[in-house]
């Protein structure tokens, strides 16, 4: 069965468009002056507005704009001179006005793409818009009764809608990173799926190889992170495919994600069965931007992702898969950036951040900052190995007691005596006692049993507290052995 | 004959407590008597603030006495139930507003106050201003000041017929549609919709957001432009608030009006209008005339869309303004299993007759597949109406037109028929539709006493001319005003 269903998926092709919502990390909400921040008791940062009171009115918040507009120029769209806030109408508790403002059909940016790298593929994947919109609270359902929260009741959101341009569910994930990364890097977003500030509902359809039109897509909510989304659309796709090799139809509706038996479950229809009945919202006028303020957005744009990628493969010769580990996090990079510029080779530095300093930063959850030392005590250990003072070996251990103690690099070196030996003499006299103890091994190395080189080598280090500098071992060895 | 301190004009008030020849205590106390005798009759007002308005008065007349005392310092006003208003709980005429008690103050209605306004009383109106006649109010209608049989008009119909009863000496109203002119019209006095935006509407409880805009009633037209002074101008609340400055009202009323172009639109001059408004309202041009104004015909050719087009967009908008009433946050709530029935029991208990029509009638505006036939369309028509208007200004400084087609009607006589009521307003919505002022001004008086009103309509931010012709007319003393029969 599985391998008949393998067999079948190769006969379809995936279509998916992804919905994404992040919250703007601006000071206040987007109507309001009411604080927009996690973590707050429970209707703490709540007013009349955002609690809507009769008679209130909404007071946009330029800061959010100027966000959307940082991610929108980042994400290449064209930034609409004239936007206009809508009504989007339905009935919750956690929806206290009984509608969300947000934008339809005049948004405030509008196409640009966003570019992925995908099993080993550079690809576009377009997007049909960005626009505005405002956050609704959140039900609490505890013993038996039913609360709402309305702390993120108008916090600022960005809703960035692709077009059906991922295959896969690994280019979906690669373009929630680069989305990620991208609203990292411009400031607009925290963009945190575990603290739902990034959301993400999906449009999953399924078509046969070489056939143009769409299939009957279903939508998948509730995914808030990027394991679950890629898990989502497999599941789904998988379930498509089943469905159609059956002989049967997909239903155009809407798929729950379920993280805990990993499948997707139809909703009720009652659960979205809405008629929207949008309008232009009349308490705001239309949102003007002008060329100028876009223009001083666009220049005060930090180095993208993208861009820096390129820069890393480029100018510093790295693999297009360092680039993209390092440029995910704009302070991974620039922490990179910071170690690599006091190093003969960028590799060194790139190889050291992502193997030693992510795997510290994920260890201890903190942010990078807190967790590793400073770039520049970092790039001073790193200089000691390409200077052969100390050996890779060494550097990690001395890496991890700087993190641990946040002493300069050649203090905790020197506390630890961890310089390598580089003084031949020492060394050469520590051979000669090997060869000497070692009389018989000797025979039968030079009878032709070069195996036994390693074992010399070992016993040298070995007697030089593992501190020899390996290159002048093996050369001083090798001579002694040889002669 | 002792004059009450309750009837005098603001202007006269205003001179007697400048002269201490009056305290404010003793004008809200004459008031408050006045209240107290007549509206368990006439039903002007929800909730009477007695104690609030006596010490409010106390502290105006402190101020005064340091010489800190503006134009409205310690006047007595009313204000239409939908004004929020800090501490004193706010119905908007709905049980749906159930024990709901404001903790802030309507923009307007924090202006006041720190003019040192006396606020006596929240006043009746047509439940969430959806109505012409105030006989859709949880609280049940007011009467006419003229005739207790009769309707007061709609929605600020409580303002207006405190006005006209001495009750106060003036009073905030709201207008969408007519909701000042035409209870104005109908009670006798005085009333201003100012243009859209000149007037924040922040802490108003919305009807129709596009439409809405706040004014005031008064005996006479310069008490009129003095209340507006106190309220017109930019809100940061209210970011459809216009930011020019505010003219000095009182100043444009000179009395003279020589060479004003006085537009009369041919569309507003129907069959079946009452003949004492016909008689009426022509009797005051040749008035307008007589004073040196230059009438001018007109047309505005879009009229008859126009009620039509309000009711599809006042409604549409209405739908959504009044989804927040869920018995979540505040207000009525009638317990239910679930969230879908909490709603329909709570909102199906909280509303009236008509605001259910309307929020049924806009839901449907709006719903897939019937946007563009009504909603769209209406923009389209709003549209060609603000341009009619537009083009019409090119060849006059001000339109009259009456406000209304008839005079009070009789409690009970529309309520069954909505058509008839919405045509009520069929002289004064597309006012509205175009964002620009109108003042209604009394012009006369039928044959049972009841009052008539004229409309003057202005060109955007045309507040002054307007103002400047209506106070010309009132001097002339054309029309003699009659006192109500209570």
């Amino acid at each position: 069965m599985a391998s008949e269903t393998a067999m079948a998926a190769e006969n379809y092709e995936a279509v998916i468009g992804l919905e994404v919502h992040a919250h703007l990390a601006t000071q206040s909400k987007l109507f309001c002056g009411c604080a927009n921040s996690f973590g707050a008791g429970p209707n703490e940062n709540v007013c009349p507005v955002c609690m809507a009171m009769p008679g209130v009115l909404p007071v946009l918040n330029r800061d959010a704009v100027e966000l959307a507009i940082r991610m929108g120029l980042a994400a290449h769209c064209a930034i609409a001179r004239e936007s206009i806030f809508a009504r989007k109408s339905y009935f919750y508790p956690d929806l206290p006005k009984g509608y969300q403002i947000s934008m339809y059909e005049r948004p405030l940016c509008v196409g640009g793409y966003v570019e992925i790298e995908a099993n080993g593929e550079r690809r576009r994947i377009r997007l049909v818009r960005i626009h505005m919109e405002e956050d609704a609270g959140k039900n609490i359902h505890e013993d038996g009764t039913s609360l709402v929260d309305f702390n993120r009741s108008g916090v600022p959101l960005v809703e960035i809608v692709s077009e059906p341009d991922i295959r896969s569910a690994a280019e979906a994930a690669a373009y929630l990173r680069e989305l990620r990364a991208l609203l990292r890097y411009t400031g607009a977003s925290e963009a945190r799926m575990e603290e739902g500030n990034l959301r993400c509902d999906v449009n999953v359809s399924v078509r046969p190889r070489g056939v143009e039109q769409f299939g009957t897509k279903t939508e998948i909510k509730n995914l808030n992170s990027i394991r679950f989304v890629e898990k989502a659309i497999a599941h789904e796709v998988a379930r498509q495919i089943d469905i159609l090799e059956a002989g049967g139809r997909i239903m155009q509706e809407t798929h729950l994600w379920d993280p805990v038996r990993e499948e997707t479950r139809p909703m009720r229809s009652k659960e979205f069965a809405n008629d929207y009945r949008y309008f232009p919202e009349p308490d705001l006028p239309p949102l003007r931007v002008t060329p100028e303020w876009i223009e001083s957005i666009r220049v005060a744009l930090p180095e993208l992702p993208a861009a820096r990628r390129e820069r890393y493969v480029n100018a510093l010769g790295l693999s297009r898969y360092e680039a993209a580990i390092l440029t995910e996090e704009r302070e991974v990079g620039d922490y990179f950036e910071s170690v690599a510029a006091g190093l003969r080779n960028a590799k060194t530095a790139a190889n050291w951040v992502m193997t030693e300093v992510l795997r510290v930063v994920n260890e201890t959850g903190k942010p990078l900052a807190h967790a590793v030392p400073s770039a520049r005590e970092t790039g001073a250990l790193l200089a000691m190995v390409e200077d052969g003072a100390i050996s890779l070996n060494a550097a990690k251990t001395a890496f991890m007691a700087m993190c641990q103690s946040g002493k300069p690099a050649a203090t905790i070196v020197r506390e630890l005596g961890l310089a390598q030996v580089s003084d031949e003499a020492a060394i050469a006299e520590a051979c000669d006692q090997i060869i000497e103890t070692h009389l018989r091994k000797v025979g039968e190395y030079r009878a032709g049993r070069d195996k036994l080189f390693g074992f010399f080598v070992g016993a040298v280090m070995k007697a030089m507290g593992g501190r020899a500098n390996p290159r002048l071992v093996n050369e001083i060895l090798k001579r002694k052995l040889d002669q | 004959m002792i004059v009450e301190p309750c009837s005098l004009t603001i202007a006269e008030a205003r001179e007697l407590l400048d002269r201490r020849e009056l305290s404010a205590v003793e004008l809200t106390r004459s008031c408050l008597d006045r209240i107290a005798a007549h509206d368990g009759r006439l039903n002007a007002f929800i909730t009477v603030c007695r104690e609030a308005a006596l010490a409010q008065a106390a502290e105006a007349d402190a101020r005064m006495v340091g010489g800190a005392g503006g134009p409205l310092c310690g006047i007595p006003l009313a204000l239409k139930d939908i004004f929020l208003t800090r501490g004193v709980r706010t119905t908007c005429a709905s049980r749906i507003l159930d024990g709901f008690v404001p903790p802030f103050d309507a923009t307007v209605v924090a202006k006041l106050r720190a003019a040192g306004a006396v606020f006596l009383s929240k006043a009746n109106l047509d439940e969430f201003a959806m109505g012409s006649s105030t006989e859709n109010s949880a609280f049940g209608p007011t009467r006419n000041p003229y005739d207790l049989d009769r309707v007061a008009g709609g929605s600020s119909g409580g303002s207006a017929a405190a006005v006209a009863a001495n009750q106060c000496l003036g009073a905030l109203g709201t207008d969408t549609g007519g909701s000042i002119r035409e209870p104005a019209s109908f009670c006798g006095v005085v009333g201003i919709k100012p243009t859209y935006s000149r007037v924040s509407r922040y802490g108003v409880i919305a009807y129709a957001s596009s439409l809405d805009q706040v004014g005031p009633f008064a005996r006479t037209v310069r008490d009129c432009a003095v209340l507006l002074q106190a309220i017109a101008g930019v809100d940061p609340r209210d970011a459809t608030c216009a930011a020019r400055p505010v003219p000095d009202y009182a100043g444009a009323l000179t009395g003279e009006i020589k060479g004003l172009r006085i537009g009369v639109p041919r569309e507003y001059f129907i069959e079946g209008m009452a003949p004492a408004v016909d008689g009426a309202v022509r009797a005051a041009l040749r008035q307008f005339e007589a004073l040196g104004g230059r009438l001018e015909e007109v047309s505005l050719p879009h009229t008859e869309y126009a009620v039509a087009t309000y009711y599809v967009l006042a409604t549409a908008e209405a739908s959504a303004n009044l989804a927040r009433y869920d018995g979540i946050r505040y207000g009525l709530r009638v317990a239910a299993d679930n969230n879908i029935e909490l709603y329909e029991r709570t909102r199906g208990a909280g509303f009236g007759a008509e605001v259910k029509r309307r929020i049924m009638l806009g839901t449907f505006a709006l719903s897939a597949g019937y946007y563009d036939a009504y909603y769209l369309k209406a923009q389209k028509v709003r549209t060609l109406i603000r341009r009619d208007f537009a083009r019409a200004f090119e060849r006059c400084d001000v339109i009259a037109t009456p406000v209304a087609p008839t005079t009070a009607f009789a409690i009970g006589e529309k309520i069954a028929d909505p058509l008839q009521m919405y045509l009520s307003d069929i002289f004064t919505i597309s006012v509205n539709l175009a964002g620009l002022p109108g003042i209604s001004v009394p012009c006369g008086y039928d044959d049972r006493g009841l009052p008539i009103g004229l409309q003057l309509i202005g060109a955007p931010f045309a507040e002054e001319t307007i103002l400047r012709a209506a106070d010309a007319y009132e001097r002339s003393g054309a029309t003699v005003r009659r006192p109500p029969i209570i």
